[in-house]
């Protein structure tokens, strides 16, 4: 395939971005989206020209560290891959492909396509764990839990932390993320005792960072590549009324 | 001639860990606060221990290059960790579970520390469910096992196939939950470059902050390394691709020994390399091998569909070589008789490099649901990458490169050669011998990083509630600044003609052609030539561009590579001092008439444990003898 990539480079936190065009050719159909990115910089590098900085780790779209806006969709144009899982099959020859970085206030770019995704940790900080102490655990089996519910809490806790829902949002927001963990803790019998107060701190830290509110939209869920459901939304919604209610 | 205490306690087995935990030195909680411990690593040992000092009230410093601490490669291991519940009431024990280790290991780990390990087992399945895994169920609502390979219990917990991911995002929260509390503090993307050692003891770190590449300076009291393994040595491997060997390297350099270096993992059910430009492999978890069954055809370069392949022309290979383990047999076992069937002209696909792994059978019985239910995860990954569906045709596999089971030596407190400084999870040497158990290295990960180090590294601190916070004016600090600042200066200023990435694939290619399934002296002499005269090119025809003091993900990688090169040479080294087969490392001069690894105990039974001698001069060997008094040393038999 031939291709002409439009990418966004800028050197860092605070200097000003643009795109750039870059003309690839020979590229395979078997490569993987960050494949191609890395056969780009090999030629930039020996055509002493500056590499393209972007994030990826395992490959194989479980760690959440990559993450492309591509032809302005979140990990690109198919439904449930990560940008490192996306294959070349997804694009046509002699196409135009634009990369850019997720853009969202909470995530500041750092250096062309990679951003600061800090804020997250901090929302888990605000309580998104349940605070058992190493060596305070009764037996594993002493507690039962439904089948069912733990499969529900496991499909709520299959985030990566990517960010692909807030960077698709238009507000913004990071309700899927914190709804997501809110109702994989909540639905534990573990983590009830605290599910209260963890849903009014990670609310409120959210605001703090300059997340969003949520207006049911639905892209978050659509561009999850996860598949994470938006019912965890209105879990944290009535976590959260629920909170209120007793304050 | 060994300089090594283990400091293995007396005592029975069994006693051995609740004797030592009764007589080691304490931390008054008041001193815990003065004292400062440096955890390099967030993954599932590096976050459990990070948040489990903090809880006893030290502060922790935690460094990952990660952009942050949940991304830590143990996020992406799968099928599942163990643990001697018996709730199968199938008769197993801590001693069992400590047998399969041994064994599995081919009789070359260390029994105290093996032991230990499936005695706190327990305790790490209670503190994950605890934490909020959720492990699968059975619709009673009890807890569900699974097998795994080298084994006949069912002692495998597991989160469908993201055992690793929900282990260590609980983890992960418990330091978030620390953070929170002020008794710990994150350091994302910034790279440890080297260890710094005042007066013989491990006192901080040199790391480089990955965003704006300034070197900064860290000091402790402690400084734990949890950094993982280095298979990523070979280039393509089921590791996330920026895993690395230089934390060991680095420590390797200041003193501390490494141990079994050549001792690799390369496991049996990966996905196939695909086409030239891959960058990793993605690995099929063994659980798998529960209901799957793996075949080739009976006749040589049958290039027929698997589901055209009539079942009687199948050679259930396994199954037929191995009748009372069949498809479970132990990793090593699998990856050696996969290349074994391929290499006689046996495998599938266009290349001839696979076998099937097939769930036919397993779908007849169980149905479609119960199978996604078990795999779901797994069975949507392998479709993503080869766009074939595992529910209606049977998966291809091939061995990958995948675990280091050596690395740093470390005694029965997980301190490495240099005081203060510890190495746990798989970045140790200590439990896994010559081959590694399915779902034991969480295990390992976790029993080090909550229960084990947070009570040993008391008895060192107990002695520094004296010593002030480390200042990082000293020459020791100004040193080892330098030198990692010339070394970057150096990488930056070779503007060769080739990318890092080019030597970082000829490397791999070197040592997989030579030095990985099956080794032999002449191939492993080759091998190190070759690594040596790869080196020298590297060093003088490198580009790396850019330069220092920015974001430059190039230099960070080149510097990995480097690192790279000194421990093949030193993989190598060791495979050749082992003139022995056993687990993983198979010398083709020494095998059974079956085919199966041949170990000289009375020569090898001992940790080769490396010391570093200085630049180009060959490494020392100290031997730590391995002491057997618990299991019969017997030659393994899996059939
Ligand atoms: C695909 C796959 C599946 C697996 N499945 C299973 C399974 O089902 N069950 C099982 O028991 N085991 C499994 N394993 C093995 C297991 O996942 C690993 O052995 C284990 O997770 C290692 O954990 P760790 O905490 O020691 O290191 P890692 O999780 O690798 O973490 C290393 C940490 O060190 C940091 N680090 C490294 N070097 C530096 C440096 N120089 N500076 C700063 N930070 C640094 C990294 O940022 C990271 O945080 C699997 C492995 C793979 C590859
Ligand atoms: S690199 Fe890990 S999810 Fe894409």
């Amino acid at each position: 395939m031939k291709l002409k990539l439009k990418i966004w480079r800028q050197k860092n936190r605070n200097s000003k971005g643009k795109f750039e065009i870059y003309d690839l050719d020979n590229v395979s159909e078997e490569m993987t989206f960050l494949e191609m990115l890395d056969y780009l910089n090999s030629k930039l590098i020996l055509e002493d020209k500056e590499p393209v900085a972007f994030d990826s780790d395992c490959r194989e779209g479980i760690c959440g560290m990559c993450g492309l806006y591509i032809n302005g969709r979140t990990h690109g144009p198919e439904k449930e891959v990560t940008t490192c899982q996306l294959s070349m099959k997804a694009f046509k020859d002699r196409s135009t492909i634009t990369v850019e970085p997720w853009r969202s206030k909470a995530f500041p770019v750092i250096k062309d396509l990679v951003v600061d995704r800090t804020s997250f940790d901090q929302l888990i900080q605000a309580g998104g764990y349940i605070s058992a102490d190493t060596g305070a655990a009764p037996e594993a089996n002493s507690i039962i839990i439904k089948k069912e519910t733990v499969d529900r809490a496991f499909d709520a806790g299959i985030c990566i932390g990517c960010g692909a829902c807030v960077a698709t949002c238009k507000n913004a927001s990071a309700m899927l993320f914190v709804g997501s963990k809110v109702t994989q803790l909540a639905l534990l019998p573990q983590g009830k005792a605290e599910a209260t107060i963890r849903a009014i701190s990670m609310v409120a830290k959210m605001d703090e960072l300059g997340f969003g509110n949520c207006t049911n939209t639905g892209a978050c869920e659509a561009e999850c590549p996860k598949g994470i459901s938006i019912s965890n939304i209105a879990k944290l919604n009535r976590e959260y009324l629920y909170a209120k209610i007793q304050d | 001639m060994s300089i090594l205490d283990s400091k293995i306690p007396d005592g029975p087995l069994a006693e051995k860990w609740s004797k030592h935990k009764a007589s080691i030195k304490l931390v008054n909680p008041a001193n815990r606060k003065k004292l400062d411990v440096i955890v390099v690593g967030s993954g599932a040992a590096g976050a459990s221990a990070a948040a489990s000092i903090a809880e006893l009230g030290y502060n922790v410093k935690v460094f990952a290059f990660q952009d942050s601490s949940r991304r830590a490669h143990s996020i992406a291991s799968q099928g599942g960790i163990n643990a001697t519940k018996n709730y199968k009431n199938d008769a197993d024990s801590d001693y069992r579970l400590f047998y399969d280790m041994i064994k599995g290991g081919d009789f070359r780990a260390r029994e105290a520390n093996v032991y230990r390990c499936a005695e706190v087992s327990n305790s790490v399945i209670d503190q994950f469910t605890a934490q909020g895994v959720p492990f699968a169920r059975e619709y009673s609502g009890y807890l569900a096992n699974r097998s795994f390979g080298g084994v006949q219990v069912s002692r495998t917990f597991y989160a469908q196939g993201q055992t690793g991911q929900q282990c260590t995002i609980a983890a992960y929260q418990a330091l978030m939950r620390q953070i929170h509390e002020g008794k710990a503090k994150m350091y994302n993307r910034c790279n440890m470059l080297d260890i710094v050692v005042k007066d013989g003891k491990a006192r901080g770190i040199i790391a480089k902050n990955i965003e704006t590449g300034e070197i900064e300076r860290y000091s402790a009291h402690a400084v734990v390394l949890a950094t993982g393994g280095f298979g990523t040595v070979y280039y393509l491997s089921t590791l996330a691709i920026n895993s690395n060997g230089s934390a060991a390297l680095a420590a390797y350099k200041k003193g501390a020994f490494l141990a079994n270096p050549s001792l690799a993992q390369i496991h049996p059910t990966s996905i196939p390399k695909l086409n030239e430009y891959q960058s990793k492999l993605t690995l099929m978890s063994e659980s798998l091998r529960n209901d799957g069954r793996v075949w080739v055809p009976k006749e040589k370069g049958d290039k027929r569909k698997p589901n055209d392949i009539p079942e009687e022309e199948r050679d259930y290979y396994l199954e037929r070589r191995y009748p009372a383990f069949g498809n479970l047999v132990p990793r090593d076992v699998a990856s050696r008789a996969a290349k074994e069937r391929c290499d006689a002209g046996y495998g599938a696909g266009e290349t001839g490099l696979s076998v099937y792994l097939d769930f036919k059978d397993a779908i007849q019985k169980q149905g479609e649901k119960t199978i996604s239910d078990k795999y779901g995860t797994l069975f949507d990954l392998y479709n993503k990458v080869t766009e074939t569906n595992p529910y209606k045709e049977p998966m291809r596999i091939y061995p990958a490169s995948h675990y280091t089971m050596g690395g740093l030596w470390v005694d029965y407190n997980l301190m490495t050669t240099i005081p203060g400084l510890y190495a746990i999870g798989e970045s140790n040497f200590s439990d896994h011998g010559a081959n590694r158990l399915g779902a034991s290295s969480l295990l390992q990960c976790a029993a080090d990083g909550y229960f084990i180090l947070p009570v040993t590294i008391a008895d060192y601190l107990a002695d520094e509630i004296r010593t002030p916070t480390i200042p990082t004016d000293t020459p020791e600090f100004e040193e080892a600044e330098k030198a990692v600042k010339e070394r970057l200066n150096k990488l930056i200023s070779l503007n060769g003609t080739k990318t890092i990435t080019s030597f970082h694939k000829r490397l791999g290619n070197i040592l997989w052609d030579n030095s990985s399934m099956v080794r032999s002296e002449k191939s492993l002499k080759k091998a190190l030539q070759l690594v040596n005269e790869l080196e020298k090119e590297f060093w003088s025809d490198v580009k790396v561009p850019g330069s220092i003091n920015e974001f430059n993900q190039e230099l960070d990688r080149a510097g990995r590579v480097a690192d790279f090169f000194e421990l093949a040479s030193l993989i190598i080294i060791d495979a050749l001092n082992r003139e022995e087969s056993c687990g993983a490392h198979f010398r083709e001069e020494y095998q059974t008439e079956e085919g199966e690894p041949k170990r000289n105990d009375e020569k090898f039974q001992y940790v080769a444990a490396w010391e570093y001698q200085g630049e180009s001069k060959p490494p020392k060997l100290h031997k730590e003898e391995l002491k057997f008094e618990n299991v019969k040393v017997v030659q393994r038999s899996y059939k």
